[in-house]
């Protein structure tokens, strides 16, 4: 993909995400928001996941536990939003780094199911404090500042805040910390015997996911104005997952293209049936059987052939 | 410059690694030869920290190193190559080298520049003296297994080591590859002055560079000499080279 396209596609998209509130209707901009929300959640997955080799099979923990922290301090505690939407990342990072030392010494799969266990013990936690995190019903009617209250405001803070986060973690993927969690991704033992610290390198890449997971809880927080448990139960985290393989898991905006996809699935198959996850197994199956690399995957190979077979002609 | 002493290694009841002595000596290129399964890799395994022995002294430069973890005895200064390609398929030999060079320089927390602002130089460098520098580009994953076992040496080379751990270097490579990996070797020992421990199964290749052999038996360490020594050692003529007078010849 050439530099110069790229950049012309970003700006287009800019565009189009800057004019949307104005064109289309309240709940268009809502489900935009949700979308880039999901998809900075589904990014910062790939970020361990796809770009880690890490098998983060709980990553929705981190989501839930930034927009819990975030509710609860404005809700309960009576902080402002604004430093609750810092503290909320920072939380989620904080139960990272703690889940990350617990499990970090267990390989692969391994490693996910135990994260699966105490992420389960964090969602039963919140699911049965009533006093403290609303329980079942969880919180709602969480205030936001008055700059962004208005469902404007709220969808342009998530566009911005998403695109600063998405940038971060571009830059990090494309550094020497990013080049090193992919070779240890390709190859562990390899990465040991060049005197790669493994464990202490991933343990950095939980964190670091863990954190921007916080910020699309802040963001969710935000959008919706509402937190409930099923933001960490496990399904999640495997829709989650679904996203990021969807879309592409070895490209970084694959990602946030699987959300897409999944969300408006979701959002207008559910109107004509209730069995919207009959219509998203099939979408699955066709994705595992054809495209093994996801959407965005497909669409590089195609280009990269075209590109080649034009250098050749 | 390297002392290994009575090292063991089991895996459930098998001795993989028994008792086994090595002295390697600054400048040096030593072989360590020996039948399949006579327990060549896992000795390297161990020197090198990938595996824990049971028993028994690594001692590197003085210091005993017996037990570290791979990547502090890379810090130490000794790196190797895999027998088996161990190389990450998904980047290019470029960056293959790269991550080499900044793991080698302590820069692999940098998190904000991009890695190609990092270690040109030194990488290109590299690649340079082992000839792949034309094909710096190529995803590694889609080299001839020739390239893929020089870039291993190539990816070695970038720790800076003092001791270079060469596993079958020329293992699956065609005679002209191999014949370039020789030169390779032997200009790595001339001009960089690195210290070369490696095992082989081509046994010209073993007496054309090699200064001093060990050989090795169902993981004990029978004799440790000169080539010529080695050559002319009943037990290893027994035990390896088929027990036919070779020395009288």
């Amino acid at each position: 993909m050439g530099g110069k396209k790229s950049i012309i596609i970003l700006l287009l998209l800019a565009a189009i995400l800057a004019l949307l509130p104005f064109g289309l209707p309240r709940f268009y901009t809502y489900l935009t928001a949700l979308i880039v929300t999901m998809g900075l959640l589904a990014t910062s997955l790939n970020f361990a996941l796809g770009y880690g080799g890490i098998y983060q099979l709980h990553h929705g923990v981190f989501y839930g536990t930034g927009a819990y922290a975030t509710a609860v301090m404005i809700t309960k505690l009576g902080y402002s939003p604004w430093l609750a939407y810092i503290v909320g990342p920072l939380v989620s990072a904080a139960l990272s780094l703690v889940m990350g030392i617990i499990c970090i010494r267990l390989s692969k799969l391994y490693f996910g199911m135990l994260q699966i266990s105490l992420g389960s013990l964090v969602w039963a936690i919140v699911y049965r404090w009533y006093g403290f995190t609303g329980g079942d019903d969880g919180i709602h009617g969480i205030p936001a500042p008055s700059m962004i209250g208005s469902s404007k405001g709220a969808y342009y803070f998530t566009i911005i805040v998403a695109a600063v986060a998405m940038f971060f973690m571009y830059r990090i993927l494309r550094s020497p910390f990013g080049s090193t969690l992919q070779g240890i991704r390709d190859n562990v033992v390899r990465s040991q015997a060049i005197g790669v610290n493994v464990r202490r390198h991933q343990l950095t890449a939980l964190v670091m996911a863990g954190f921007f997971a916080g910020v699309a809880g802040v963001l969710f927080v935000v959008v919706d104005n509402s937190v409930f448990p099923d933001m960490l139960f496990w399904t999640l985290s495997l829709e989650v997952t679904i996203m990021a393989l969807l879309g592409g898991w070895f490209t970084f905006l694959g990602p946030m293209l699987g959300a897409a996809i999944i969300v408006l699935l979701r959002t207008f198959v559910s109107t004509v049936t209730e069995y919207w996850t009959l219509a998203m197994g099939i979408v699955l199956m066709l994705v595992i059987l054809f495209l093994p690399e996801g959407v965005l995957g497909k669409v590089f190979e195609i280009w990269k052939s075209r590109a080649s077979a034009e250098d050749r002609s | 410059m390297l002392e290994v002493r009575g090292l063991s290694k089991s895996f459930g009841g098998f001795l993989a690694v028994n008792k086994a002595n090595l002295d390697v000596s600054k400048g040096e290129i030593v072989a360590v030869i020996g039948p399949n399964g006579a327990g060549k890799t896992t000795l390297f395994n161990l020197v090198t920290g990938i595996l824990k022995p049971d028993e028994g002294q690594v001692i590197f430069k003085g210091e005993e190193i017996t037990g570290l973890p791979a990547h502090k005895t890379c810090k130490k200064g000794i790196t190797r190559s895999f027998q088996v390609v161990n190389i990450f398929s998904r980047l290019t030999i470029f960056e293959n080298v790269r991550i080499s060079v900044l793991s080698q320089q302590g820069k692999t927390y940098h998190w904000f520049r991009p890695s190609r602002e990092f270690a040109n130089e030194e990488t290109g460098q590299i690649l340079e003296s082992v000839g792949l520098i034309k094909k710096k580009d190529n995803v590694c994953g889609a080299l001839s297994h020739g390239d893929q076992k020089v870039l291993e040496i190539a990816i070695a080379l970038a720790g800076k080591p003092e001791l270079l751990i060469l596993d079958e270097p020329t293992a699956g490579m065609s005679p002209e590859e191999t014949a370039r990996c020789i030169d390779l070797i032997k200009r790595l020992s001339q001009s960089l002055g690195l210290t070369i421990l490696f095992c082989e199964h081509d046994m010209e290749l073993v007496f054309a560079i090699a200064q001093k052999i060990m050989v090795m038996v169902r993981g004990s360490t029978i004799v440790q000499g000169s080539p010529g020594e080695v050559r002319c050692n009943q037990q290893v003529q027994d035990a390896y080279l088929g027990g036919g007078d070779v020395c009288s010849v």
